[in-house]
């Protein structure tokens, strides 16, 4: 043991520093998230003519179950690898990965949709082209998102198998995982349901 | 698999359902005939706690109370600084509050 060992700080919280680093990124996330619903919440509540192009809820109400069901499927890879079993947390963090992939194709496949009905960045049928703008940066953000933290758990998956990350690593990234599942939380009613053509 | 795994996806697993509900109850709020302005508040609520279940649970923050008031105190204090905007965007559409004034 080095001379140093007994004035070596404690970590903060007792949270090692990876998960710390971690958690001080979702916090700087949270507040570039919540930038993007407030401007868009103003801009809504000063915009007289808003769109509420959205008829249907199926498609969003599946993206939501399959990204809630996500969050489980990484808490139970993450139990798995706390319990030594190795091959369950590799398959239920692939499955993970899947279910990411599953909803980014579903999100596209809206994105889409609107954009065959003649909505851009700049302009819509319905009424006024910050619809456009505001809709698919946020979601586009958040689809970025998940695309990351999808090439993340496979990038983490594989270095699990070999050895090279644990328990620990997967725990970290599952964090991320149900933060981006919980910003979907207020993307959905701010975003969707808010706008239901009704 | 220990008792204590067992246990503890049994809870990931109500925390599960439960967010699920509240996410289908977002949706039945949707439909409802009220005031957009009640929705968009009834919607916000439900999102809130849903945050709240997974924040609690699934991240594990109910197990460190440090941590937990450290990100909650942070988190709120930015949000709170982000509200400067809505007497604006109401002054935009309809002139209140300022117009009213005096």
């Amino acid at each position: 043991m080095g001379a140093h060992s007994g004035v070596m700080e404690k970590p903060a919280f007792s949270v090692p520093a990876k998960k710390m680093a971690m958690w001080v990124f979702i916090i700087a996330d949270t507040a570039t998230f919540a930038a993007c619903l407030f401007a868009y919440g103003f801009i809504r509540n000063a915009t007289p003519n808003w769109p509420r192009p959205f008829h249907s809820i199926t498609n969003v109400a599946l993206m939501t179950f399959i990204l809630v069901t996500s969050s489980l499927t990484m808490l139970m890879g993450v139990r798995a690898a706390r319990a030594g079993d190795k091959s369950g947390a590799l398959r239920w963090t692939f499955i993970t990965a899947a279910a990411g992939i599953i909803f980014a194709l579903l999100h596209l496949r809206e994105w889409l949709a609107l954009i065959d009905e003649g909505m851009t960045l700049f302009k819509n049928p319905w009424g006024t082209g910050l619809f456009g703008a505001s809709f698919f940066s946020i979601t586009g953000l958040h689809l970025t998102h998940v695309t990351g933290g999808v090439i993340a758990l496979i990038a983490v998956g594989f270095r699990y198998k070999s050895g090279r990350y644990n328990a620990d690593d997967l725990e970290i990234l599952g964090l991320y995982w149900h933060f981006v599942d919980m910003v979907w939380m207020f993307v959905v009613p701010l975003v969707y349901l808010l706008n239901l053509a009704h | 698999m220990t008792s204590e795994t067992q246990s503890g996806m049994k809870k990931d697993l109500v925390v599960y359902l439960c967010i699920l509900a509240l996410a289908a109850l977002q949706f039945v709020i949707a439909y409802q005939s009220i005031d957009p302005s009640q929705m968009f508040v009834r919607m916000l609520i439900v999102a809130v706690v849903e945050a709240a279940l997974a924040l609690l649970f699934f991240m594990h923050l109910a197990e460190n109370r440090g941590l937990l008031w450290f990100v909650v105190i942070f988190t709120v204090f930015v949000l709170l600084a982000m509200q400067y905007g809505w007497t604006d965007s109401f002054r935009i559409t309809s002139g209140a509050p300022w117009s009213k004034i005096g």
